[in-house]
């Protein structure tokens, strides 16, 4: 390990000059480590999907089998079967759309106060919403769960997703970033022209920011999925339950009898959805984290 | 904040006899847009936390009417709770072995991941995926993983006569077990990392080449300075991340083995939502609290000293 990192810089600096011999075996250890890393990284998940097509003496058997013959898929729809698996997907996707549409009005909205306008107190406000990031959910849950349960919103999603509706810090923090980065000569020659600061808004910097908005309301519907904490204390009748409950009321049925390969079913089917949106927002998703991170 | 009103200034044409100056137009307009935030804030962190701070002063279990019992949550959980010291112990172990290994392994790949290579983008998703894995399936995965008898790990180890290991049985090595998950699911950090690396100025590794810098030099000197403000970003937002740890211990060990994997967030958790003792779970809470920010704080002010700010 510590070799390599020694070696990286300097292979960084290959030049179009002719491959030397010290220089390839450096490229070939280099690749050999990168995918035996790679390898290991996604060891968890392939066995997941070997062991979520194995029977019962495949899954059980020593020393391990990666390749399960025959295939088992009726697992899948075995599993899925066993809980209501269909009704907790459009109660998490509910969650997740709405949710993530809350957050981002309500996120642009306020980044733009805090980016595009002056006024008194604007910074000072701007840094306490930075210091909110820092309160962790612990010391805020009890009390919200009392507020919710005297509104009776206990078992329902309003717990949920009318909190989105006024903004995260995070979010907010990173639409600002990005719309600093618009020139203001944009909003002043609009202003000169008459336009009010919601057609601003609407008609100049959301257009410019579609690509930030695109990060944040991808963020926000990962977050809604993965969620696990918020549902487990509003709700608790079961047909409620979003996917991440759902899934652990599973375990809770089959760990006993030992069903791996039905568990292994349905964390695939769960984590299918999440590895697809990622391939189609690849880039969203490495530069809205690569920003928050480098400017933050 | 002081509003103007002045006939004036208005633009001819758009007048209504009243015009607000462009100072107190702007005054209105920023607090307009960001009032949304204001009344969240006010509503679910403000009063929360107020509301916390009250409660810990309280026996509260959810029925009956909150009963002022003064300092008593606290004097109970610093003096007579034997819980309380465990679950102190077990957080701070996971922050500060978890985290900094973590940070060391991430800034490692995205090292390697910065070299001139063929494909690298499918490295990146390969490192990066399980990070947004729901983290429910990933405790399920890695149950099985670590399975006593039948995962694969042990099942491998005892094919190849080993002796297995009890990943998730043995006190000692629970929390070590959960912070491999940790560091598997580190992608979004190792992504960090790597746009940092890559807005190293080259000029910058070839002055110190011409200097006679070593490779290793470069790497200390040159490299890992200009990734300090994100090191501190990942440093801060870990810190936090940790001291909140909760749906894996809660999920895959349930505090156990002998309360081994026991934090601060579980146990708060099990106190307010299991045992229904809001009061001292608030009480709880507010120790957090005070540890994140003393953490955070000191990651701050010492980031003076360490982080370095290009053109700054």
């Amino acid at each position: 390990m510590a070799e390599l990192t020694r070696a990286a810089p300097a292979v960084a600096e290959v030049r179009p000059r002719p491959l030397r011999l010290d220089r390839l075996a450096g490229r070939i250890a280099l690749y050999a480590v990168l995918i035996i890393l790679s390898f290991s990284f996604l060891l968890p998940l392939l066995w997941m999907i070997s062991t979520s097509l194995k029977d019962t003496p495949q899954t059980y058997h020593v020393p391990p089998i990666w390749i399960p013959w025959p295939m088992r898929f009726q697992n899948y729809p075995e599993a899925l079967m066993a809980q209501p698996f269909g009704l907790f997907f459009l109660n998490t996707l509910r969650y997740a759309v709405f949710s993530a549409l809350g957050a981002v009005l309500s996120s642009a909205l306020v980044a733009y106060g805090f980016s595009r306008i002056r006024w008194r107190g604007r910074d000072v406000l701007f840094f306490l919403s930075l210091c909110t990031m820092m309160i962790p959910f612990e010391v805020r849950m009890i009390p919200l769960y009392l507020i919710f349960r005297n509104l009776h919103w206990l078992n329902s999603y309003k717990p949920l997703i009318v909190p989105a509706f006024f903004g995260s810090a995070y979010f907010i923090f990173l639409l600002r970033q990005f719309f600093m980065s618009i020139p203001l000569e944009l909003s002043e020659a609009a202003r000169i022209d008459g336009a009010g600061e919601l057609s601003i808004f609407l008609r100049i910097i959301l257009p410019l920011a579609k690509p930030a908005i695109a990060v944040v309301g991808l963020f926000q519907c990962i977050d809604a999925w993965n969620d696990f904490l918020g549902p487990l204390i509003y709700l608790n009748q079961p047909e409620l339950f979003p996917v991440s409950l759902g899934l652990q009321r599973f375990l809770g049925q089959f760990v006993e009898k030992l069903a791996w390969p039905y568990l292994m079913a349905a964390s695939t089917v769960v984590i299918t959805p999440v590895v697809v949106v990622f391939f189609f927002a690849q880039r969203t998703f490495i530069e809205g984290i690569a920003i928050s991170g480098i400017k933050g | 904040m002081s509003v103007e009103i002045t006939r004036s200034a208005a633009p001819p044409g758009r007048s209504r006899g009243l015009r607000l100056s462009n100072a107190a137009r702007n005054q209105i307009y920023g607090m307009l847009f960001v009032s949304p935030w204001l009344i969240g804030l006010l509503a679910f962190t403000a009063y929360p936390i107020l509301a916390s701070f009250y409660y810990s002063f309280t026996l509260y279990d959810v029925i009956n009417a909150p009963r002022w019992i003064g300092l008593q949550n606290y004097i109970f959980m610093v003096t007579q709770d034997p819980q309380f010291p465990v679950v102190l112990y077990n957080t701070l172990y996971m922050t500060i072995i978890g985290l900094p290994l973590a940070m060391v392994v991430s800034f490692l790949l995205a090292t390697l991941l910065n070299n001139p290579i063929v494909a690298r983008p499918v490295f990146r998703t390969i490192f990066f995926l399980p990070s947004i894995f729901p983290v429910v399936a990933i405790a399920m995965v890695w149950l099985w993983l670590y399975n006593p008898n039948y995962g694969l790990i042990n099942s491998t180890l005892a094919s190849l006569g080993l002796q297995v290991i009890p990943w998730l049985s043995s006190p000692s090595l629970a929390k070590l077990s959960l912070i491999v998950i940790y560091i598997w699911g580190q992608g979004t950090t190792i992504v960090i990392f790597l746009a940092a690396l890559q807005d190293v100025p080259r000029e910058l590794y070839d002055a110190a080449k011409v200097d006679g810098a070593t490779a290793l030099q470069r790497f200390l000197n040159v490299t890992i300075p200009l990734c300090t403000p994100s090191i501190l970003f990942v440093l801060i937002t870990g810190i936090i991340g940790w001291l909140q740890y909760f749906t894996i211990p809660y999920i895959m060990t349930q505090g156990g083995p002998m309360q081994s994997t026991n934090v601060i967030g579980y146990y708060l958790y099990q106190n307010a939502f299991q045992f229904f003792k809001m009061g001292y779970a608030s009480a709880l809470s507010w120790a957090l609290f005070v540890i994140i920010v003393v953490f955070t704080f000191i990651a701050f002010r010492s980031s003076a000293r360490w982080v370095y700010y290009a053109g700054g």
